[in-house]
């Protein structure tokens, strides 16, 4: 097992934001069992802000830590703000990832952009 | 905190017997043992006492027992050394797609030196098919390697029906016996192999103790050369203290190892049913009735290995995973992928592999708490939350 930070420990074993949103205002998935992790964000969308986000990760350590601070983090964002939220930033706010691990933290925002832009292109249309 | 420990595959502790033989040679009998006075005579005959009892564990000669530093060593001697003999003879070699690296890595090293390697395939059970050897062998061919045991899966092979078909076509035939020996019967003349495996360090016997038995007839080249140790095949001042305990480490598995496995085997089983009766959606891998007696291989559907190890480790309970996230290279393993298990489920692998001091009452405690794990991982699992909408 990799060495994970206190911070990532936390997370993994109590991971925040569980959970699928019923009625999501948008759904972002990333991610397949090939490669290992799996990620899927829901989000609900008030005033341009980001007013609930949950996740469902098949994975590993890190991209269920990853996971639960990337919708922690992006909670109460602006969706601007969150399209700016970057994998450095989620790794930072964790205390760091094992080197191998770091794609993991691209997962994490991926799937919330993802989520977001799925919003967006609902909106357009 | 409760600890029950189910990776002896990975290590087994060192057995008390063992320590106490090897102490000597690490204090009052330090001699070299080809030193032509007397502080090398004790060392040389315990070497020769240690090739004996290692001889005995499979049925082999102690001339025919070469003592190397790791199983992993033993498998690259066989393999290259074999290949280095043998070149002006052919070019080609035969083996299984689920070897263990050391033999996989040292025969795509010889594919890139101009070797031709077939690897054959397994079926689901991880089984190597006879006829499928036959066809795979060429008049180029100069050696077949297929384990006896699988380490991952606990598949044993039909080493028998193996050995027969190479037999028949002239071609040497090395098994590594790494996991294998010390845990099921091995009779070099018997099962009609050449060269064998074998380490000392799943035996209870220290790290860095392993063997290559070489057959009459089988020529080899050394890897390391130098002085004209282990009959010139492998230069270097002999590792006494652990060869003693190599030694002492067969004595104790050839003579327990009947009572070992089947106690084992029945408590093996019976953490197969508990864990099948308590956590629902587990798949068992590997053959149902041959295979090693310690070793229990699974799937936990809908879930990934690292997070599944990471929170049986907080509970106290060790096992390994197949998974890519437990890997270093982050590649799910080779086995599972050959026998054609579903990445979802290579991820979601998990093996156990009982030892001596494994109990009964670890079973209950064990499938308990991952039927809690499994439920607490499932929860967030976004397959387990699609299987629960729309099936499978």
């Amino acid at each position: 097992m990799p060495e994970y930070s206190e911070k990532v420990m936390e997370h993994f074993k109590s991971p925040k934001n569980v959970g699928e949103i019923a009625g999501a205002d948008g759904v972002g998935e990333v991610g397949n069992p090939v490669c290992g992790d799996m990620m899927k964000f829901t989000i609900k969308v008030k005033d341009d802000r980001l007013e609930d986000v949950k996740f469902l990760t098949f994975g590993c350590g890190a991209a269920i830590a990853v996971s639960s601070m990337v919708a922690e983090m992006a909670k109460g964002m602006t969706l601007d703000e969150a399209m700016k939220l970057t994998n450095k930033d989620v790794a930072k706010a964790l205390d760091g990832l094992p080197g191998n691990k770091m794609h993991c933290s691209n997962l994490g925002a991926d799937a919330l952009h993802k989520a977001i832009e799925d919003y967006r292109q609902k909106q357009a249309s | 905190m409760r600890e029950v420990n189910l990776d002896y595959g990975a290590a087994t502790p060192l057995d008390p017997a063992v320590l106490e033989a090897m102490l000597p040679y690490m204090r009052e009998h330090y001699g070299n043992p080809s030193s032509g006075h007397s502080l090398g005579q004790k060392p040389r005959q315990a070497m020769a006492e240690a090739r004996e009892k290692v001889g005995r564990l499979i049925g082999a000669k102690p001339g025919q027992i070469l003592f190397t530093a790791s199983a992993s060593e033993a498998n690259n001697m066989a393999v290259k050394g074999i290949a280095a003999a043998s070149r002006k003879k052919g070019t080609h070699i035969v083996a299984s797609s689920i070897e263990h690296f050391s033999i996989l890595n040292p025969l795509k090293t010889l594919e890139k030196d101009g070797f031709r390697i077939t690897l054959l395939p397994v079926d689901e059970q991880g089984l190597v098919d006879a006829g499928e050897l036959e066809r795979a062998i060429t008049p180029e061919t100069i050696l077949v390697s297929v384990a006896a045991a699988n380490a991952e899966i606990g598949t044993l092979q039909d080493l028998k029906a193996l050995t027969a078909v190479a037999k028949a076509k002239g071609v040497p035939f090395h098994t590594d016996a790494a996991a294998a020996a010390g845990w099921v019967p091995l009779d070099v003349q018997d099962l009609g192999v050449d060269l064998l495996t074998l380490a000392g360090d799943q035996l209870y016997g220290p790290k860095g103790s392993a063997a290559l038995y070489v057959g009459q007839g089988v020529r080899l080249r050394p890897l390391v050369e130098g002085g004209i140790q282990e009959r010139g095949l492998r230069a270097g001042t002999e590792n006494i203290p652990v060869i003693v305990g190599l030694g002492e480490a067969a004595r104790i598995a050839a003579e327990t190892r009947e009572e070992r496995a089947q106690s084992l085997a029945a408590l093996r089983d019976g953490l197969k049913e508990s864990l099948l009766k308590h956590v629902p959606h587990l798949r068992v891998n590997g053959h149902p009735t041959r295979r090693l007696p310690h070793n229990l291989h699974v799937s936990v559907e809908f879930v990934e290995g690292e997070a599944l190890l990471m929170h049986l480790d907080m509970a106290g309970i060790y096992v390994s995973s197949g998974s890519s996230c437990t890997s270093q290279a982050l590649k799910s393993s080779h086995v599972l992928a050959a026998i054609g298990l579903p990445p979802e489920l290579a991820q979601g692998s998990l093996l156990f592999t009982l030892g001596r001091e494994s109990r009964e009452e670890d079973v209950s405690y064990v499938s308990g708490e991952l039927a809690r794990i499994a439920q607490l991982l499932r929860a967030m699992s976004p397959l387990y939350q699609n299987f629960l909408k729309k099936g499978r």
